[in-house]
């Protein structure tokens, strides 16, 4: 996993499977970052996600909370296939908001 | 008529290993990529609630089956752990039993939306059985 910060935003590049196995480094990498604070916004780019279970979207909605407490929004791109259709059958999209500069 | 039974331990890095081993049987039968996909979500939903909830972290197998007839795939996830009390209640979406650590609550509903039907037998104290089907090859 890719982490760039620019600004107030952080974005969160993954790659790979991202399951209840590898949850807990991706989870652990991103927490550490977001308590280093000055994260207004958390933007995960899931370009290079080839699979994803709902153990990843409980990834996703966990930093959400933590992001949305603080104040902070959360964006999803470049989401593919099949990651694509379980963020939409689970609602998670809902919880973000698209920004024009973001692909 | 073909069919795959195996088993390994219910440890989270068999989850990849099943879907593997999902993606390799159903290629067999000419899928198409979100067919694809689709089986292998339901298969690693079914397998991490294995491991997560079945043995809590103590020792135990997960088994799974394949078998294909008539463009039908059907899989079917074991365990011998400790069963589920209340199935309905598990299958509510958002429904967990451990949201301290973020599990969503989604994996059953992920299944259903995922495959064609989705049936789950379990016993407390003896384990769980979970039989999926999907109809492959868009020839429904």
């Amino acid at each position: 996993m890719l982490l760039i910060r620019e600004g107030g935003v952080l974005t969160a590049v993954l790659s790979g499977e991202l399951d209840e196995h590898s949850a807990a480094s991706v989870r652990r990498e991103i927490d550490s970052a977001l308590d280093g604070g000055g994260a207004e916004r958390l933007v995960f780019d899931l370009g290079g996600v080839t699979f994803m279970d709902s153990a990843g979207i409980g990834v996703l909605l966990g930093r959400y909370r933590k992001t949305a407490a603080a104040g902070g929004s959360m964006g999803i791109i470049n989401a593919r296939g099949g990651v694509d259709r379980l963020l939409r059958m689970s609602g998670v999209y809902t919880l973000c908001d698209k920004r024009r500069d973001e692909r | 008529m073909n069919g795959l039974r195996t088993s390994f331990p219910a440890v989270s890095r068999n989850e990849a290993l099943a879907r593997g081993l999902a993606a390799q049987f159903l290629m067999l039968m000419d899928p198409t990529v979100e067919e694809l996909s689709d089986v292998k979500t339901a298969v690693s939903e079914a397998v991490t609630n294995a491991v997560v909830h079945a043995y809590r972290g103590r020792k135990g197998e997960v088994s799974l089956e394949f078998s294909e007839a008539d463009g039908e795939l059907t899989v079917s996830v074991s365990d011998t752990g400790r069963g589920i009390e209340d199935v309905e209640l598990a299958r509510t979406p958002f429904y967990t039993t451990a949201p301290e650590a973020e599990r969503t609550g989604l994996g059953f509903a992920v299944m259903e939306a995922f495959m064609d039907s989705v049936e789950v037998e379990s016993a407390p104290g003896r384990g769980t059985r979970v039989i999926m089907k999907k109809r492959i090859g868009g020839n429904a």
